[in-house]
């Protein structure tokens, strides 16, 4: 049995064209545009209670993430920054959904591409720039799909729950990294868990170098060469799942298991693929946070990406387009979040973390709930035209 | 003899101890589960509840208030989850995910604004928490060589919640199998269709089952932060949640074996905790976090039927639905 996935995967692929007519299939793309609208500012709006709560102003809060996200060149770089990591785990996220899976490991997956990527960079001393990003970015994709590939097999050939084997190999793979960081691969002679620094070719080139090299200031910021890979990796799950056969059959698999089946689909092969390229997906993040900005390797380096993956992919209802604007939204919540702490001391960056887990909850869990009226709102009136 | 039969002892009682959050919330995902109702959401529903209890019996400086109101919270959050997943057919495992993660931010966001100490609950005194029990007898029973040492040191002395515990395994059992609503719990965990033809209500069980999930997880909760613990400490339960639901997994949703994998993963805890940098004969150091990850992979690997063969409840995950 499939992850039951009925309302994740199937959103964005049940347009409207119903029997109700043409007034129905013209306003079939608001729904789609006013849902995630709705599911952000009811997801705000119970923030807006806990920052009451606490005793602050929630309109200020607001204004505060909203100025400390762009308020400034280098804050909108910090944006894009995090919003990198959110692509790339959110794309992981939404690939499995069109297959009714949930990979839950993206955030494991995402670690040990970063243990590849940082064993490259370490072995790479004279190696020439570009040759070490081609092949960082090999090691990153081949090392979290290897991650995801064995949940996968499992779930594919001996029917154990991907959710629970992803959540399992979260775990499995913080207590092995645990274990390299701190006896193995930590720099001799230094307390804090964590490897020497990677030579200067193993950088990945932060975006206010680049355009100084052309004779274009920008902010100081950590945003890198990894935000144009994640746009074009956008670009690549488009491709393959709306134009590719491996793309088809993973969504036909996903709406429908049986049918998928007596039309000749392998569900296993579609399975092992989708999920391996999930895997990947989540272990490029790791170019972005090990080679872009750390330049070593640090304990518990994603973060919680992975996590934040699914709230973008839910949000972004699955379309590398909506995954892009909702990896960009969280951007803004984790950098406005931070700053939001300094000038507001009552409240914790942590804040975040809530208002990540309600937007889950309004976009995922309870996307019936407000799915249904809003469809009825804008069917009443094809009905009354196709009934005149 | 008697140094290794003491040793034994403590660790028998260390591992009772550790035992508890996982016993307490395994036997509530066990309702939940096996009424259909994923329950990734125990993590979630522990820490809510810790943090409600150390905060209120911070607050009042009563232990019971504290439990009381660790369990409500606990039931709260279960029933939003039922909300989401009974009334309007979501997808369980997200709800579990966005309950998780919604309260690893709120008891973070809420302990820093209300205590003031870096998002810490205050140090409770003796009064505010659950403070051993020294059973009857304790020092004239425990003279006696053998079963007077297991009495002293295993039985004896540990706070409420794991007497509780220990009791609720059997309870639990006895409800599951011996009364009308663990047949009605179990049937609509394997075919809701059947239960529905017969007249009863299957949102209403679902809903008392994860009720019934929220008490046991508030008192797992609690247990972290009143009994084991002085204070809520930022993500106490530290993934207990998500170990005691491969422990229910691996004692494949029963009561008594769920009882037995618990124990299994308290003690290979409490043995990593007693190895530290100790070698052994044949493999040398083994490093903690290898034997951390023990409990993990046992779990895959049974999930896989490597290891006996895991058969979850046929209705799991399944949003029920009374008209097509």
């Amino acid at each position: 049995m499939l992850a039951p996935s009925t309302s994740a995967a199937g959103v964005r692929d049940n347009p409207p064209v119903t029997a109700a007519g043409s007034g129905r299939a013209r306003l079939g793309w608001v729904v789609p545009a006013l849902l995630p609208a709705i599911n952000l500012a009811l997801a705000l709006l119970l923030s807006a209670v806990v920052v009451l709560l606490i005793g602050e102003s929630p309109t200020r809060a607001l204004w505060l993430l909203a100025s400390g996200a762009f308020g400034n060149a280098e804050a909108i770089g910090y944006t894009l920054y995090y919003a990198t990591n959110f692509i790339f785990t959110g794309l992981a996220v939404a690939v499995a959904f069109h297959g009714g899976l949930f990979n839950i490991g993206a955030e494991g997956q995402a670690y040990i591409g970063g243990l590849v990527v940082a064993l490259l960079c370490l072995g790479a001393g004279g190696w020439p720039a570009v040759l070490v990003m081609v092949a960082a970015t090999v090691a990153a994709a081949a090392g979290g799909a290897a991650w995801a590939f064995v949940p996968a097999w499992l779930q594919a050939k001996r029917g154990s729950h991907v959710v629970i084997t992803t959540i399992m190999f979260n775990f499995i793979a913080s207590a092995v990294m645990t274990h390299l960081l701190v006896n193995v691969l930590i720099k001799p002679g230094q307390q804090s868990p964590e490897t020497r620094e990677f030579a200067p070719s193993a950088w990945m080139p932060q975006l206010h170098d680049l355009a100084r090299s052309i004779g274009w200031e920008i902010g100081r910021s950590p945003v890198n060469l990894s935000l144009i890979l994640a746009l074009a990796m956008g670009g690549l799950v488009w491709l393959y799942l709306w134009h590719t056969r491996w793309g088809y059959e993973l969504r036909a698999l996903g709406h429908n298991e049986t049918a998928a089946i007596y039309g000749g689909i392998q569900p296993a092969r579609t399975v092992i693929v989708a999920l391996s390229i999930s895997g990947a997906l989540a272990g490029l993040m790791s170019l972005n946070e090990v080679m872009g900005v750390q330049h070593r390797l640090l304990l518990n380096f994603p973060g919680g990406a992975g996590y934040v993956g699914i709230a973008v992919a839910l949000m972004g209802r699955n379309h590398p387009v909506g995954i892009v604007i909702a990896a960009v939204l969280f951007g803004a919540l984790y950098q406005g979040g931070s700053e939001l702490s300094f000038d507001m001391p009552k409240l914790t960056r942590d804040l975040v973390v809530v208002i990540q887990g309600l937007i889950i909850l309004v976009c995922g869990a309870l996307e019936h709930a407000l799915r249904a009226p809003l469809d009825s709102l804008f069917r009443r009136p094809a009905r009354a035209s196709a009934g005149s | 003899m008697s140094d290794s039969g003491l040793l034994l002892a403590l660790l028998a009682a260390a591992t009772a101890r550790g035992a508890t959050p996982l016993v307490l919330a395994a036997l509530g995902g066990l309702f939940a589960e096996r009424s259909g109702i994923v329950d990734i959401g125990l993590e979630g529903k522990m820490l809510a509840s810790a943090f409600a209890a150390a905060a209120t019996a911070a607050v009042t400086g009563s232990a019971w208030a504290g439990l009381a109101a660790g369990i409500a919270a606990a039931v709260v959050v279960g029933l939003v989850h039922g909300f989401a997943c009974i009334t309007h057919h979501g997808n369980q495992v997200v709800s579990g995910m966005a309950l998780n993660i919604t309260i690893s931010g709120l008891t973070v966001v809420l302990g820093y604004a209300w205590f003031h100490e870096g998002g810490q609950t205050p140090l409770l005194g003796p009064g505010a928490r659950f403070a051993p029990i020294e059973l009857p007898g304790v020092s004239a029973l425990g003279a006696i060589p053998g079963l007077g040492l297991i009495y002293r040191e295993v039985l004896s002395g540990h706070n409420l919640l794991v007497y509780i515990a220990a009791v609720a395994v059997p309870a639990v059992a006895w409800i599951v199998y011996r009364t009308r609503f663990g047949l009605r719990l179990r049937a609509v965990g394997e075919s809701p269709g059947a239960v529905d033809t017969a007249g009863i209500s299957v949102s209403a069980v679902r809903y008392r089952a994860l009720a019934v999930s929220g008490v046991l997880c508030g008192l797992s909760g609690a247990y972290l932060s009143i009994a084991h613990n002085a204070s809520f400490i930022r993500d106490m339960s530290a993934g207990k949640g998500y170990l005691a639901l491969a422990a229910l997994i691996f004692g494949q949703w029963r009561p008594a074996p769920t009882l037995a994998a618990c124990l299994l993963f308290a003690f290979a805890d409490v043995v990593q905790a007693r190895l530290q940098g100790t070698p052994l004969p044949l493999v040398g150091v083994v490093p903690v976090q290898i034997i951390q990850a023990i409990p993990y992979v046992l779990t895959v690997l049974l999930l896989a039927g490597f290891v006996g063969r895991a058969v979850a409840p046929r209705a799991i995950g399944v949003p029920y639905l009374k008209e097509r």
